[in-house]
This record gives C-alpha cells, sequence and structure tokens, in this order.
C-alpha cells in the first residue's frame, strides 16, 4: 500500500546515518587496544541490519500492527519472564537472553511494544479527555514491564517507558484539573517521602535498585566523565588521543560513555555538530507526528520523539554530571545491538507512519 | 525547525487531500509545547559541555594530566662528609621509603596500611591533614624488607594504590656518636623552621641538616631531588615514561677534620663528660671535636621515635649539646697566661717581679685561698705560671684593675664567639665595668677583680674559646677563626702587637708547666716542646651545672690546653674533664692526642715516598690495653680495613 522508496523521510534516514557513522567511528577510537576492538564493525553489522528492520517494519501498515498489539504486549510479558527465568546474569543483572548467536537485551524491544500500546488505546478512547480509569489502565500497562524490568535490576531502561506513557497522555488530552492533581500530588509527596527516608535507607534504596552495577562507586564515574569532557576542551584532544578514554579512566567508553569520549576527543565543536543532529532527528520524528494523517500515527511519532529526547536527556546529562547515573545508552551512537535495532525498529514505524500519510 | 518550517509549508498544499481524514488538529499547540521543551534539553544540555569545556578547561585538563601522570621523586643523595685526607665520615646508604599520594589516599586505608607498617594511626593522620598542600607523602623510611614486600603485594588498584614505594638515601653516621656533634644530624623540616626566612625554598616534608656540620651546610650537601613522570592508566599500570628528571646529589663535604686525631680524642674521652678540640694555630683549622656524652645520629635519620628523643632530651646530662663550642664554664687557670700578657704588657709585673705566696692573700676584707695550701714562698712569673700560683695572679689582677684584663681577653677571644662554622656557638663572659653596668646596673667592686685574676667569678668560656685564646698566644699573638671545611682561606680574625719578649716570657712559662715538674708534666713528649697550662675551675659559677641535682656535678671541672711545638706551634690540643677534680686528670687527653698527631706526621715523613693514605690505629701511650680496644673503635665503613 505504500508509495515508493522515494518517500521515505530522507532527511530523517540522512541525519540517522551520520549519526550512527559518529558512532562507529567514536567506538573504534575508544576501544582501540581494548578488549571491546571489534565493537566497532560489530557495530556497523547491527547499523545495517538496523536499516532492513527498519525497511520491513516501514512496508507495513502500522494500523494492522496496531490491530495486533496486545498480542505483542504478551509476549513481550512473556519475554520478559523469560529473561527473568533463563537470562544471562551480567554486572549483576539479569537482561539478556541467547537467541541463535545473540544475546538480545529484551527490555530494549518492550519500549516498541510500548508505543504501540499506548497508540491503540489513546486512539480507542473515544472521548475527547482521558477519565481516570483510563490512567489507571494505561499505568498498569506500562507498569508491568516496568516493574519487570526493575526487578532485573534496570531501573535506567525502565524510566525509558514513562516518557513514552506520559508523553502520549499529554498529547492525548488531560483535563487540567487532573493535571494539577496529578502535579500536585507527585510535588508534595515525592520530596516530602524523600525526606522522611534516613539517609542510611537513601543508600539502601539506591543500592536496592543498583546493587552492583559499579563497583568504584558512581561518583568515581561522574568525575572522570567530566574530566573527560572538560579536558576536551573546544577543539578535542583528535581521535585517539584522549587519555582518559585511552587510559581507562572513564568507564565503558564505547558503550553509556560514549559521549564523553567523544566529548574529550572532539571538544565542544564536535559535541555541538553532534547534538545539532540529534536535535534535527528529533524535530524530523515530530515532523512526522505534525503530518500524521490520524491520531494513531501522531501518537506512535511522538511516543518515538518523547523516547529518543529523554534517552538524549539522560545519558548525555549524565556525560555532563547534570543527571545521576542511570546507565542507559546514547541513541545511535553507543555501542550495542538490541539498542540499535529498537531505535531503528521506532524509526521503521515512524517512516511506516509517513509513507501511510495520504492513503485513505 | 526549519525543515519543520518547510514541510509544513507543503503540507498546507495537500490540505484537500487531508481534510478527509482524522486530522490530530488538537493536538498542534501540544507538539508546539514538547518542540520547545526539546530546544530547553538541548541548551541546558550544550550549556553543560559550554560549562565543562570552554568557560574553565585547565581545570579538567590538570585534572586529566594528574589522573594519568604519576610523577615519583628521584630523591637526590646528600654530600658525603669527609675527613681532610677524604676519608669518609658520613656516608648514605640505599634504602626504600613508602609515599602516599594524597590524591588516592582512602582515609578508610590509613588504619591498615599504619597496622602493617606498624605506625601510630593517629600520628600517621595528623600528618597527612597537615602537610595539606604535599601531594605525596612519605610516611616511612627505612623499609625493612618485609614490609616492602607487603607493600608491593598490597598496591594494587584493589587494595591500597595510593601506596608508592621510592628508592631514598638514608644517611650513615658513624656509631656510638663518633664526632656526633661535628657531623650533626638530618631530620624532616620543622613547622617553625619552615616559617624562617632561610628556609624559602624548602618544603614540608623536606630533610635537612637539624645540627652540627649537616645544618651549617645543609645548601653545600643537600642536592636538588629529581622527578620521573609515568604515564599509567586507571589500574596504575604504568604505561611508559615520559619525562626523567635526574636528581642532583648533593656535593660531599671535605672537613679539616683527621680521623686518626679524632678516634684518639674520642677513645680518651670514653666513659668522661666533657670536650677535646684539637686545632692548628696557623690557620685554624679544627683536626679534632669531641664533646661527650654523645648521642647516635643514627637514631635521628629519618624520623626519631618519641621516647628517644626523650631520653635524650631530659638526659641531665645534656647529650646533645655540643660542649667544645657550647659549654660555658669558668676556665680556672687556664685563664693565668692571658693575665701574664696583660700585666707585661701594660708594666705593671716584669719577668723579675715578686711577690710571696703564703698559700693565701687578703684583699679588700677578703681572703683568697692558693690552690696550694702551705704557699709558694717568694715567686715570679716563670714560676707561677709553671706551678699556677694564684696569689700571684691575684696582685697582678690587683694592679691590672678589671677593665684592663678585660682589654687583654676579649683581645684573645673571651667573651665573643669564635666564628666556628657550627651552629649556636656561645659566646661566654668576660665581666668588665661596663659590662657589669649593662647587665645589673651595678659598680664593679675591685673585690670582684680578684676572682676573675685566676678565671673564677664571671668569666666563661667554651673550649674553644679557651684553646683559640691560648693558642694565639703561642703562634705569636695571632687569633684566626677556628673552622671546619678544608679549602677556605683562614681569616685573620685578631693580632696583638705585642713585644716578642713579653710574649716569649709567658710561653716559657707554660713551657715550664709541662717540662719543669708543673703541673701538666703528664703531657711531656719525647723530643717534642710541648707547652700548656692546666686549669681546676669551680663549677658553683657555672651556668650549664647550676641547678643539677647530680651531687658528682659539684666537683671541679679539669682543664687542660697544650700547644706545641713552642717555637712554632702546629697543633693546639684543649681537654675539659667535667667534674675531674683535679686538673692533671685532663692533661692525658691532651697528651694522647698530641702524642698521634706528632706520631703521624713520623710515620708520613718516613713514608714520604709511597704515599698510601691509610687508617692505622693509634698507639697510646698510658694505656696500651686500649691499642686492641682501638680496633673495635667503630669508624665508618671503608676507614677500618
Amino acid at each position: 500500500m505504500y508509495r515508493s522508496l522515494r518517500d521515505l523521510d530522507w532527511p530523517l534516514l540522512i541525519v540517522t546515518l551520520a549519526l550512527c557513522t559518529l558512532g562507529v567511528l567514536q567506538i573504534y577510537s575508544a576501544t582501540l587496544g581494548t578488549k571491546w576492538e571489534d565493537a566497532w564493525w560489530k557495530q556497523i553489522i547491527w547499523v545495517g541490519t538496523g536499516l532492513a528492520m527498519m525497511w520491513v517494519v516501514a512496508t507495513f501498515d502500522y494500523h494492522s500492527l496496531l490491530g495486533r498489539v496486545i498480542y505483542f504486549y504478551i509476549a513481550a510479558v512473556v519475554l520478559l519472564l523469560t529473561t527473568a527465568v533463563i537470562g544471562n546474569k551480567v554486572f549483576g543483572s539479569t537482561r539478556w537472553i541467547h537467541v541463535g548467536g545473540f544475546t538480545l537485551q529484551t527490555s530494549e524491544f518492550v519500549k516498541i511494544v510500548l508505543i504501540l500500546l499506548i497508540a491503540k488505546y489513546l486512539t480507542d478512547v473515544k472521548a475527547g479527555n482521558l477519565e481516570w480509569k483510563d490512567l489507571a489502565k494505561m499505568g498498569a500497562f506500562v507498569g508491568v514491564p516496568m516493574v519487570l524490568v526493575m526487578k532485573e535490576p534496570d531501573l535506567g531502561t525502565a524510566l525509558t517507558y514513562l516518557p513514552i506513557l506520559v508523553c502520549g497522555i499529554l498529547m492525548a488530552g488531560l483535563r487540567w484539573k487532573y493535571l494539577l492533581i496529578i502535579t500536585a500530588v507527585l510535588v508534595v509527596t515525592l520530596p516530602i517521602g524523600y525526606h522522611f527516608l534516613k539517609p542510611y535507607q537513601k543508600d539502601r534504596l539506591v543500592s536496592f535498585i543498583y546493587p552492583d552495577r559499579d563497583p568504584k562507586g558512581t561518583g568515581f564515574q561522574v568525575i572522570q566523565s567530566r574530566i573527560a569532557v572538560g579536558n576536551g576542551g573546544m577543539w578535542g584532544r583528535g581521535a585517539k588521543e584522549s587519555s582518559q578514554t585511552h587510559l581507562g579512566f572513564l568507564p565503558v567508553p564505547h558503550t553509556d560513555f560514549i559521549f564523553s569520549s567523544f566529548a574529550e576527543e572532539h571538544g565542544f565543536v564536535g559535541i555541538v555538530i553532534a547534538l545539532v543532529l540529534y536535535f534535527l532527528l528529533i524535530m524530523q520524528v515530530v515532523q512526522n507526528a505534525q503530518t500524521a494523517t490520524d491520531k494513531a500515527g501522531l501518537y506512535i511519532c511522538m511516543g518515538v520523539a518523547a523516547l529518543l529526547l529523554f534517552h538524549v536527556l539522560v545519558n548525555v546529562g549524565m556525560v555532563v554530571g547534570r543527571m545521576p547515573i542511570t546507565g542507559i545508552p546514547l541513541p545511535l551512537m553507543s555501542s550495542g545491538g538490541s539498542n540499535t535495532w529498537s531505535i531503528f525498529l521506532m524509526l521503521g514505524l515512524v517512516n511506516s507512519v509517513r509513507l501511510r500519510r495520504f492513503v485513505n | 525547525m526549519a525543515i519543520l518550517q518547510r514541510e509544513h509549508t507543503r503540507d498546507e498544499e495537500l490540505t484537500p487531500d487531508r481534510l478527509l481524514h482524522d486530522k490530530p488538529n488538537t493536538a498542534s499547540g501540544k507538539i508546539a509545547i514538547f518542540q520547545y521543551l526539546t530546544v530547553a534539553v538541548f541548551v541546558f544540555l550544550v550549556s553543560g559541555f559550554w560549562k565543562l569545556q570552554v568557560q574553565n578547561p585547565d581545570v579538567y585538563s590538570e585534572a586529566a594530566e594528574r589522573n594519568r601522570i604519576k610523577s615519583t621523586p628521584i630523591l637526590a643523595p646528600r654530600g658525603k662528609i669527609l675527613d681532610r685526607d677524604n676519608r669518609v665520615i658520613v656516608d648514605n646508604k640505599a634504602s626504600y621509603s613508602l609515599l602516599l599520594n594524597r590524591d588516592e589516599i582512602k582515609p578508610e586505608h590509613l588504619p591498615a596500611i599504619a597496622e602493617a607498617l606498624q605506625l601510630d594511626y593517629s600520628e600517621l593522620s595528623k600528618k597527612i591533614r597537615r602537610m595539606g598542600s604535599i601531594p605525596q607523602i612519605i610516611i616511612k623510611d627505612q623499609l625493612t624488607r618485609d614490609e616492602i614486600a607487603w607493600v608491593e603485594s598490597h598496591q594494587d588498584a584493589e587494595s591500597y594504590p595510593e601506596m608508592q614505594l621510592i628508592k631514598a638515601w638514608r644517611r650513615q653516621y658513624p656509631q656510638d656518636g663518633f664526632a656526633a656533634h661535628v657531623v650533626g644530624y638530618v631530620g624532616e623540616i620543622s613547622e617553625s623552621e619552615l616559617d624562617l626566612p632561610q628556609f624559602i625554598d624548602y618544603h614540608q616534608g623536606d630533610i635537612i641538616g637539624k645540627d652540627g656540620l649537616e645544618r651549617q651546610y645543609d645548601s653545600t650537601l643537600r642536592g636538588v631531588d629529581g622527578q620521573q613522570r609515568v604515564l599509567v592508566d586507571n589500574m596504575g599500570r604504568e604505561r611508559q615514561t615520559e619525562t626523567t628528571q635526574e636528581a642532583v646529589p648533593g656535593k660531599d663535604l671535605r672537613t679539616t677534620i683527621d680521623l686518626d686525631l679524632q678516634a684518639v680524642a674520642e677513645l680518651s674521652m670514653a666513659d668522661k663528660r666533657g670536650a677535646v678540640v684539637a686545632l692548628d694555630p696557623r690557620n685554624g683549622e679544627v683536626l679534632a671535636m669531641v664533646s661527650r656524652p654523645a648521642f647516635d645520629p643514627n637514631k635521628f635519620t629519618g624520623r626519631i621515635t618519641r621516647s628517644d628523643w626523650d631520653s635524650l632530651a631530659t638526659d641531665p646530662h645534656k647529650p646533645l649539646l655540643n660542649r667544645a663550642i657550647q659549654a660555658q664554664l669558668a676556665p680556672g687557670s687556664t685563664f693565668k697566661p692571658i693575665m701574664a700578657i696583660a700585666g707585661l704588657e701594660t708594666g705593671v709585673i716584669d719577668d723579675q717581679t715578686e711577690f710571696f705566696c703564703p698559700g693565701g692573700a687578703s684583699f679588700y676584707g677578703h681572703y683568697f685561698a692558693c690552690h696550694l695550701k702551705r704557699g709558694h714562698g717568694r715567686i715570679e712569673l716563670h714560676r707561677a705560671i709553671a706551678q699556677s700560683c694564684d696569689v700571684f695572679f691575684y696582685n697582678v689582677g690587683n694592679r691590672l684593675g678589671i677593665d684592663r684584663i678585660a682589654q687583654y681577653a676579649e683581645l684573645a677571644g673571651v667573651g665573643h664567639k669564635t666564628g666556628i662554622d657550627l651552629p649556636n656557638e656561645t659566646q661566654g663572659t668576660m665581666p668588665s665595668t661596663k659590662w657589669k653596668m649593662r647587665m645589673s646596673r651595678q659598680k664593679w667592686y675591685a673585690g670582684e677583680t680578684i676572682s676573675v685574676s685566676i678565671g673564677q667569678g664571671a668569666v666563661t668560656v667554651s673550649p674553644l674559646q679557651i684553646l683559640s685564646a691560648l693558642s694565639g698566644l703561642g703562634a705569636g699573638g695571632k687569633w684566626y677563626k677556628p673552622h671546619l671545611v678544608k679549602g677556605q682561606a683562614p681569616v685573620l680574625l685578631r693580632q696583638g702587637n705585642f713585644n716578642p719578649d713579653n710574649l716569649a716570657k709567658v710561653i716559657s712559662g707554660m713551657y715550664g708547666v709541662v717540662n719543669e715538674w708543673g703541673t701538666g708534666h703528664a703531657a711531656q713528649l719525647p723530643n717534642i716542646k710541648v707547652c700548656g697550662k692546666t686549669g681546676t675551675a669551680q663549677v658553683a659559677s657555672s651556668d650549664l651545672t647550676k641547678g643539677a641535682k647530680l651531687k658528682s656535678n659539684m666537683a671541679n671541672n679539669a682543664w687542660f690546653v697544650a700547644f706545641a711545638p713552642m717555637e712554632a706551634p702546629e697543633i693546639a690540643v684543649v681537654a675539659l674533664f667535667e667534674n675531674g677534680e683535679e686538673s692533671y686528670n685532663a692533661v692525658p687527653i691532651v697528651r694522647d692526642v698530641l702524642k698521634a698527631y706528632f706520631d703521624k706526621k713520623a710515620r708520613e715523613s718516613e713514608a714520604q715516598t709511597a704515599r698510601v693514605r691509610r687508617f692505622t690505629p693509634p698507639t697510646l701511650l698510658t694505656a696500651p690495653q686500649t691499642a686492641i680496644a682501638v680496633l673495635n673503635v667503630p669508624l665508618p665503613g671503608g676507614v677500618v680495613q
């Protein structure tokens, strides 16, 4: 039913591939001489296969996907449960399952299911505004996989499900009264609840969520990341010349902290270029939301945009020390198959929406 | 946004087609809000990078450098201290020290480190806090083999990465306090010293000379520490050496000390309290200097333990005091040659002037005894010096008056520092009317002059001072500045325009002391004309022992000063034997040193052709059994073969 290859979102694809290129180059530079030396060509494979997946998804009519979303959702929950049972334990948390020769981080693919589920639910709500029971239902739909992922434990990825829900609700339209009540309840309860905790309880809360994710202390990672970024200066230290990255002071410089490594090697100028690319990426997804022919398409695109924005904010914010360390990857740049694929699948959904904007 | 606008206008053209659909018009405002939010997020992120990378990049590039560069100090060895024949007195021994890198110190590691290295935890943490500005703190020197092994197995990233072993040089001093007061010792610079202007170039934790030559010539002896900068990774593994700045070793210090004479002097002072100094009156070179009791400077190298320090500092015999230059004692009869030259030069007596000594005399209503109770009878200058008649010199002093005595005594150096190149020399006291007026705002009473005439009363000297004073007379009225470092041009301090005949008469009297059955006859040497003067000084006036609880401290101090040969003195020696009761107890000490000097001179002229400089144990006249003990005199390595 789609028009042709010509109607794909080429600006979006160009920006995406530009970011992937920066990512692959940075992975190459950051892992030179380490045990992850082969990560850069693996990343190329993931980007290539990701592109194919994007193409496949784009050919599907998103309405047909929405119609089957409840099966996807059940499959996703089962997958998460399976992960909990047979998954691989790495760094003290169980996130991966073996499929063929690959290890898949199941929680990454849940994102797509949730985007579709929220879009489906919101389009089915006929009334203009959401009622409490709608909010409760959607909360439950998102809450179940969130709790499962948190238990892995992987708070970072679990948190990425929230912007999908929040963005969806706000786009669908929430009564001002509801918005005020929810905001008021959150504003009052969160700080009070936190303050009622004793310092050791706060520590326990954090260590409950992250038992031994980073044995050297998150403070160390924050400091080292800030030093790496600051060391880059205006023009950067040059590729492969960064001491923080290459002497191992920067934790995981090819995955979660790839932007620290990038900032150290390419300086302020480099990060501005990269951030402009991310800005264009998100804006292009938003633009697809604006041109979508129906609300379902809008919700899908906005869900993807919100998720991307959240990823960039939390990951890059962590790199500059303005966000707590949560350990979520930077979309398209961080090395890793599951995340790269899930982003391309989402971009496939966006293209699917775009390709059908003129269809009856 | 540009893309957005462009796309939007294209959409406008297509509106007829789109109107048929479920167009989400209601959402356009919300999408705009999302777009603004996105802009805000990116501004927030870019501002974070701006702050870190552009506003103050130096902070972080320095932090990155501190991360990757481990700099290890290369400690410079201090210069050796050598004797006049370039034999080693003070040497260095390679050892290992442990330092902590401040950036990596974790307070919770300190108890374990302190325990393993047997350090006091509270002192260690106090020290680390005190040296707030020092990036690397040496916490222990001279690590034992076991401690080195422990450090090496615990300095990995998982245990105590702040620990770093460095090669250091341990000062190796002669054993048993040999020449301890001359060479001094080194120690960590103190807070109070750091505040002094002369230590402006020094840092916390530096090892500096604390006393003796180590302190006086610290700038010569100390080298310049080098530094090695090594690139390290996050596990502390060394990747490559960036730069190495070699240490510049300190310069060796060649002293005027003659180890042979020093050894003899040390041995003859064994088990005694007091001092021996030998110098060359022709130029002021100090050949030997002993002060007893002594201390072991090896205990000071690096960090002395508190109990060791307390026992030294509170010892009533004051082992830390260099008696040779710091004792302030009445010179007793050793002052008489100065009285004699003053009397002759001023003309109040001549060599024929006779006084009658019945064993004492009364002046100004007080009776002053002579040390010889039965009296010397009629006595003239020569015999008065040789037999040390007090009554004769009471009369001389009475005729001279205190100010003329002071004039000649000060010419000889009494009451003035000699200026020797050692720290903390005392200046002694030579009383005069002006001195008394200045000190106590009182007039001088003529009766006080009588005690001063025999070197009692307010007059005090250090052994070096009285040695310099008398040897200067012996050398024809020329006083050179005593010094301990070779290669300095002699400094003539003062010169007396004496009538040579008068000087000859005084020296002849001093010859009589040794050679004509005078008080110092035990100092006779075959074929050498030794001149000298004994002294038996009461200690009541001594500041040093005032208030001392030890009863033995009230016994008289024995003095003997001698020089030889009579016509052209080459060596002068003083011995102070504290509480030695009678002056003749000090005489053999001086004689041993003089004999060792002339024996060595004879040996050297015999062996002029084959100038093999090798230490040979000196032989002693009085105590042949100690000749064996001489072999055991612990001398620095390489001296005793």
